[in-house]
């Protein structure tokens, strides 16, 4: 026979203090735990969302990142020749050689801070259709004007509309803000290409490339191309989606191999501190148990009782650590991103595996810190325990 | 005397509630020992930067090179000792997942600039003489196993093609926070193959090293520089060695404020633990307390029973877990690629921090139940059932 749920939140209720402290560090260590894996998750989300599954974007074989890439003139001709380009309406291939920088901007809080300049083709837009700008307009090309993620103006002073920003001696107009729908191009500044290329003294020699496939089936071909062709063997060709998703990967591993040790640690502490409680729990109702034991109750219901009871605490101090975790989402934060070196602005956001591992981790929290204490109860002598002070 | 004695002894009744606690406590002083070593190796670089040394750059950002030119301008300027410079070279050593700084430097000037990066006078001859030859620092000889003498490939990212470099030497890092995993290269060898591939790109530097004779010279002589360069095609930011790093830091922000929350969250936590065990163990002994109390002594001498207990297990746990950080900390940094972190040590700030949040969360855990203890009248302990 088993013993009612309602003895458990009985003795909850008997003894408030220590259990409300222990569902507190649980609590504590969850929100933890979820917080981390949602700016990982955060990180990830947002440069995945910067690419696009149609598009291929080309970089330097051995280049880390978009601004260590070179590819000169002589070879953006190649690629322009290739036939797997998309074209628009008016027959113009959808293709944009872009210049990739990094420039100092004082921040509003004070000091420097590093953002990204993206020099583009007026083919850009059409390639990344979810650009929309949300204020002022679009830059006119063959100027000097710039147009900034929405992102941008929050924490850069000078990168409001209007303003002028000194870039190499010159002067370059900000005329709009774009938002780029929570991706990473929500953190940079956009301009001409060839613009930027003459200011920065570059000739021809672009950062990346990137170009929409006629069709997702033909980038095995492309990629055999690049492959083949002796003049295009220094270079790679990558699912844009795909090649943002990677420059993610070391800050996002970066967060959670940290986030998750500190957590483990963490979760020593409050499994030691289910554990003391439930000890002590076992210890005050020796008596009570041995009377249990006296009515008739199996051993292995003392067994589940106690330990229903340690993962009752698990999973109250699982679900407020949870809701607390939900006040972060959709908060924002902005950071040096390890693969660009240049400010990354992302938010905390949850997913349904986080929610489900942090449930698991709650749960085997509760269950490693009831389980000697139950074991004991479940052992007790029933003569000696009804004898008990 | 009784006193203490009667609270050891407490202390060992419940020989494994307190065993538990001190575990608990230990693992919790060393988890804040090894955030705050993160935190500390992160600002490893600013600690290492000497004040006499200006970084001076392109003012755009640190990725556009300057003219080579600029090297005669800033050593005419008044103060200014010796100019080095540098250009990051990055590229790529066998995997892109090993990351250390690999350098093209001054080979004239780099053991000036640097006193702190120890060489052999034969190994810095040997280097002097090879135009391929390459120094690194021990760290990494030690993490990739190389030896003077070996080959080391590096593929080139941004400066394109296949480099091969021949170690010459090995330095060793005079301090504990000097950054022994860097690679150097002669700054000529590079730019006599780009004279060669792409002369749009020779003659550059990524940026000037300038040591001054007097550090407190150092923000005029960063104005000097800065206006004699002001208004060109490439105007120059300069600073001294320290803000510089520390710019690099203060991008990082986010991560490091969001270490620092953590580093006191488990601080916290563990007050919980310890406050638990006190909360229980004095609701346990309401009576006995009740039974001193009649005896004849104060409410005071209750409260130092407990408070004595909590500060006697918080004592054990912070002793502990300090002993244990010192071979983790050391294992931590073995383990880990070198490159991370160029210095990864348990600095003795945070030794005191962590002997201070151990006493303080011993003497905080102790406070509900001392009130509780104190405000109990005698009557009421009798009467109390646990």
């Amino acid at each position: 026979m088993k013993i009612p749920f309602s003895y458990t939140l009985r003795n909850f209720k008997q003894r408030k203090l220590t259990t409300a402290i222990t569902i507190t560090g649980i609590t504590l260590v969850v929100f933890v735990f979820i917080a981390v894996l949602m700016m990982a998750y955060g990180v990830q989300k947002t440069l995945q969302a910067t690419g696009s599954a149609d598009n291929v974007l080309v970089s330097r074989k051995a280049a880390t990142g978009e601004i260590s890439s070179i590819i000169d003139g002589e070879t953006v001709d190649v690629i322009k020749s290739l036939p797997y380009i998309a074209k628009n309406a008016e027959g113009k291939q959808l293709i944009s050689p872009e210049p990739v920088v990094i420039i100092n901007l004082n921040t509003i809080s004070g000091g420097l801070s590093n953002i990204s300049v993206r020099g583009v083709s007026d083919k850009a837009f059409e390639l990344r259709p979810r650009l929309k700008i949300i204020e002022g307009r679009q830059i006119n090309f063959g100027t000097r004007e710039l147009i900034v993620g929405e992102s941008i103006p929050k924490k850069f002073k000078d990168a409001a509309l209007g303003k002028k920003l000194k870039i190499a001696g010159d002067f370059w107009t900000v005329v709009g803000i774009f938002s780029a729908g929570g991706s990473g191009f929500d953190s940079e500044v956009w301009g001409d290409a060839l613009q930027l290329l003459n200011a920065f003294n570059r000739s021809t020699s672009v950062s990346t490339l990137t170009f929409k496939m006629t069709t997702g089936e033909d980038f095995p071909k492309i990629k055999a191309e690049f492959e083949k062709d002796r003049r295009l063997l220094q270079f790679v060709p990558k699912i844009e989606q795909k090649y943002f998703e990677e420059q993610s990967e070391m800050m996002a591993t970066f967060i959670r191999v940290l986030g998750t040790a500190v957590t483990v640690i963490f979760s020593l502490g409050a499994v030691i501190g289910a554990m003391i409680t439930m000890y002590a729990s076992v210890a005050n109702r020796t008596v009570e148990i041995g009377t249990l034991r006296a009515l008739g109750f199996r051993r292995r219901s003392i067994l589940a009782a106690f330990l229903t009871e340690s993962l009752a605490i698990a999973i109250i101090g699982w679900a407020i650590g949870m809701l607390l975790s939900l006040l972060l989402v959709s908060y924002k934060i902005s950071t040096l991103n390890f693969g660009s070196f240049a400010e990354l602005e992302f938010s905390f956001s949850l997913s349904g595996s986080i929610v489900i591992s942090s449930l698991i981790f709650a749960v085997i929290m509760g269950f490693v810190g009831g389980f000697l204490p139950s074991v004991r109860a479940a052992r007790l002598n029933i003569v000696t325990a009804l004898r008990a002070v | 005397m009784k006193i203490l004695k009667l609270i050891i002894r407490n202390s060992a009744r419940h020989k494994l509630r307190s065993l538990l606690t001190v575990v608990g406590i230990a693992i919790a002083v060393l988890a804040f020992c090894i955030l705050r070593t993160v935190v500390t190796a992160w600002y490893a670089g600013v600690d290492a930067s000497a004040p006499d040394r200006l970084v001076t750059r392109h003012a755009v950002s640190f990725i556009f090179p300057l003219p080579y030119s600029y090297k005669e301008k800033i050593a005419s300027i008044d103060g200014v000792e010796t100019v080095s410079f540098a250009n990051w070279f990055q590229g790529v050593y066998k995997d892109k997942n090993n990351f250390f700084a690999r350098l093209a430097i001054d080979e004239e000037t780099l053991f000036t600039v640097y006193p702190e990066y120890l060489i052999s006078k034969e190994e810095k001859e040997a280097f002097l003489a090879d135009r391929r030859g390459c120094i690194i620092g021990s760290g990494i000889a030690k993490e990739y196993n190389i030896k003077i003498g070996d080959k080391m490939p590096i593929e080139g990212d941004i400066y394109p093609g296949n480099w091969d470099f021949t170690v010459r030497g090995i330095y060793r890092p005079r301090d504990k926070t000097t950054d022994a995993t860097q690679m150097f290269f002669q700054w000529t060898y590079l730019n006599e193959t780009m004279e060669k591939n792409s002369p749009l790109r020779a003659n550059s530097v990524g940026w000037y090293l300038v040591k001054i004779k007097d550090p407190a010279r150092s923000a005029e002589i960063s104005n000097k520089i800065d206006n004699l360069f002001a208004n060109s095609k490439a105007e120059t930011k300069s600073e001294t060695e320290g803000a510089f790093q520390q710019g690099f830091i203060s991008a990082s922000g986010a991560i490091i404020t969001a270490m620092n929350y953590l580093s006191f969250i488990i601080i916290g936590i563990i007050m919980l633990v310890l406050g638990n065990t006190m909360i229980m163990t004095a609701r346990e002994r309401t009576r006995e307390y009740a039974v001193f109390r009649t005896l004849g002594f104060s409410a005071f001498h209750v409260a130092g029973l407990i408070f004595g207990e909590s500060m006697i297990i918080s004592g054990f746990g912070g002793a502990l877990g300090l002993l244990l950080s010192f071979p983790i900390i050391k294992g931590i940094e073995e383990g880990m690629p070198k490159g991370f972190f160029p210095t990864f040590n348990l600095e003795p700030v945070t030794v005191i921090l962590a002997i201070s949040a151990a006493l303080l969360i011993g003497v905080l855990a102790s406070i509900f139940p001392t009130q509780r203890a104190v405000k109990t009248k005698i009557v009421d302990g009798f009467r109390f059932v646990g």
